[in-house]
């Protein structure tokens, strides 16, 4: 089926206020950019509810939205365990646990604070990882975006790369970091408002929530698998064992797997994610911005994956028309649900806010890697190894800036270079990404233990890193899922173990990963020597930390508060649709 | 830092609101147009929606800088 679309004037008219609106703000900020913190830490003035959207708009970028939707009408509510139970609780331990940590170290970034925490090839080990681990991102999710615009839009592939890429630096370039916090929080707006006449006309297309409970039970009861007739629309009820719901996998490896490692590994320790909470103007902020950004999260399921699981049905339907795009191997695009839904429903006017809403989270998940990238390169590697800083502070303030604008234009350059590497050598790119998802999860156990222990060791720390990322390379080298038909799913060392899907091949290697690391951080710190004093710790451990006193403000207002509510909320929406 | 970011959040959706309210108005006798949306003048209603979402921006911006002088 065609997924191109015909634009007319007034979509083309939206997108085009859209763009005007995200360079105008790029614009409005230049004067305020007056020295390498203002244009790398956004000068940590955010007020918490900035913070929050952004915090939570720079996960929902396109490739999750597309993702997500398609995981809808593959897994049908199941979809949501990446949201209720792989994100709320690791954005809520974030919160109250982590953040007055990572904020009070007055650390300018999680590389940073391994050197804080731990010894200075920590940090170095973590910073380059990261540094080329983000513009790799930024590159894919650029070469997606120009692929989009060619299939859906007809536009020239390269034209389409290299404008996307101009609007990006364009933006960042003027207002650093506070320009892709401010753009991401204008996404945030456009993603809920483009999106939202997809789900309320599609919703009443199969006649409300029941009745798409009732289209989906033949449809799901007909399938080869002999599925239950309401797995679609259930999350928990048939995680009993891994044959009965499409996801492939059992409770408990959905609750250790996405629930624990993968998520906390993701939320607590990607500075994509934390860099917006350390943007905030407080400690307070700080802590409340996962908690703000977690409100929204747990509704995000509503906005792309129910649509996705309607799509199931009017797939189903023969007189809707309705179909996915086929590859080459005459399998279904499951990406492409969100793109045919906009097809499906909306007429010129809303549609054009639909695309719009879709580039715009294109090009802010890009925006985001950027200004992380330019930060980390900046102050975690340019700073501590190539030019320290010196006596004269406001030249080092000029210089740093400087620094920080060229690294904004290097990062574009590098990630369109990423691009069209991506274009030659999809696979390639896929192993990469793979390969790099696993630097998070024994990062995670490196944090917690220093957080939390403080007789973790610098040695162990970076001996525990590595280990962790050696273990995850052994375990994705030495197991494959089922059905698997290229190397960069597994197995290119040797066929140990074979698991049902490549789900539970991810989670397993990450929980790998995490445990070895964590064992050998513990091992190895009893065996050497604790080089910081209790002093130079003071702020980065928590038995060394005052507590953080909330006495002072109404218990309203306290982080602990709203934490109790996001989890109650979480919680609700877990046994509704139990 | 500097800007108000309600401010241009509000303007946009104000535009976006006056734009989509007017075009679903024009086009609302334009039957083929609105077959997908299964009949419903979606641009008339999503119009609206942003129109009161952008002025709701546009007053709290108004509210909080009448606050801080």
């Amino acid at each position: 089926m065609n997924s191109g679309f015909i634009l007319s004037w007034i979509d083309y008219l939206v997108m085009i206020i859209y763009f005007a609106f995200v360079l105008g703000i790029g614009w409005a900020l230049k004067r305020y950019m007056k020295d390498a913190s203002a244009f790398l830490e956004a000068g940590r003035s955010m007020p918490a509810w900035v913070a929050g959207l952004a915090f939570i708009s720079t996960n929902l970028g396109a490739l999750e939205v597309m993702g997500m939707t398609g995981s809808g009408m593959k897994y049908g509510m199941l979809t949501t365990h990446f949201y209720w139970v792989g994100a709320i609780p690791a954005m809520v331990f974030l919160a109250i646990f982590m953040m007055p940590f990572y904020y009070g170290s007055k650390a300018r970034s999680v590389p940073e604070y391994l050197k804080l925490r731990y010894d200075e090839k920590t940090r170095g080990l973590n910073a380059i990882l990261f540094a080329v681990m983000t513009i790799l991102a930024s590159g894919i999710s650029m070469y997606a975006l120009a692929i989009l615009m060619e299939k859906v839009l007809g536009w020239n592939f390269h034209l389409s790369l290299i404008l996307s890429a101009a609007i990006v630096l364009a933006y960042t370039y003027l207002g650093g970091l506070s320009s892709a916090i401010y753009n991401e929080v204008l996404q945030f707006f456009i993603i809920v408002v483009g999106l939202l006449p997809i789900v309320i006309l599609s919703l009443k297309d199969v006649g409300g929530w029941h009745g798409l409970q009732q289209s989906l039970a033949p449809i799901v009861s007909h399938m080869p698998q002999h599925y239950a007739p309401d797995t679609w629309t259930t999350t928990w009820k048939y995680t009993g064992t891994a044959k009965a719901n499409p996801l492939g996998v059992e409770w408990y490896g959905i609750f250790a797997g996405l629930g624990f490692v993968l998520s906390f590994g993701y939320w607590c320790t990607n500075f994509l994610i934390v860099q917006r909470a350390m943007s905030a103007k407080s400690t307070t902020a700080a802590r409340n911005t996962p908690l703000i950004g977690a409100i929204p999260k747990m509704f995000i399921p509503f906005l792309i994956i129910v649509p996705g699981i309607v799509a199931l049905v009017l797939a189903n339907t023969p007189g809707k028309g309705f179909a996915l795009p086929l590859n080459e191997a005459g399998q279904p695009i499951y990406d492409y649900t969100i793109i045919m839904l906009l097809k499906q429903y909306l007429p010129a006017g809303v549609l054009g806010l639909g695309v719009t809403a879709l580039l715009a989270s294109f090009m802010s998940g890009m925006a985001g890697n950027v200004s992380a990238f330019n930060t980390v390169w900046t102050y975690d590697i340019y700073q501590s190894y190539i030019r320290p800083t010196t006596k004269d502070k406001v030249s080092d303030d000029n210089h740093y800036l400087f620094v920080g604008r060229m690294a904004t234009i290097f990062g574009v350059i590098v990630s369109i270079a990423a691009a069209y590497l991506a274009s030659m050598f999809g696979n390639i790119m896929d192993f990469l990404q793979t390969i790099f998802s696993m630097v998070n999860a024994p990062l995670f156990a490196v944090i917690f233990l220093g957080m939390f222990w403080k007789r973790a060791t610098g040695h162990a720390a970076f001996t525990g890193l590595l280990a962790g990322f050696f273990i995850a390379l052994m375990h994705h080298g030495l197991t494959f899922p089922e059905g698997a038909n290229t190397l960069v799913k597994g197995g290119w060392i040797a066929h140990l173990h074979a698991y049902p899907v490549e789900m539970a091949q991810n989670f397993w290697t990450a929980i790998y990963a995490c445990s070895t690391s964590a064992i050998v951080t513990v091992v190895l710190s009893l065996l050497t020597k604790q080089k910081k004093s209790d002093d130079e710790l003071k702020g980065l451990v928590y038995v060394l930390t005052p507590k953080f006193n909330e006495e002072a403000v109404p218990w309203y207002t306290r982080s602990t508060t709203l934490a109790i509510i996001v989890l109650l909320l979480v919680s609700i929406l877990t046994i509704l649709f139990w | 830092m500097g800007i108000d970011i309600k401010i241009p959040i509000g303007l946009m959706f104000t535009i976006f609101g006056l734009l989509l309210t007017a075009y679903g108005f024009f086009t609302r006798l334009d039957a083929s147009l609105y077959k997908p949306s299964l009949g419903i003048n979606i641009n008339l209603w999503s119009g609206l929606g942003m129109l009161i979402l952008g002025v709701i921006m546009l007053a709290l911006a108004y509210k909080s800088r009448k606050q801080k002088p």
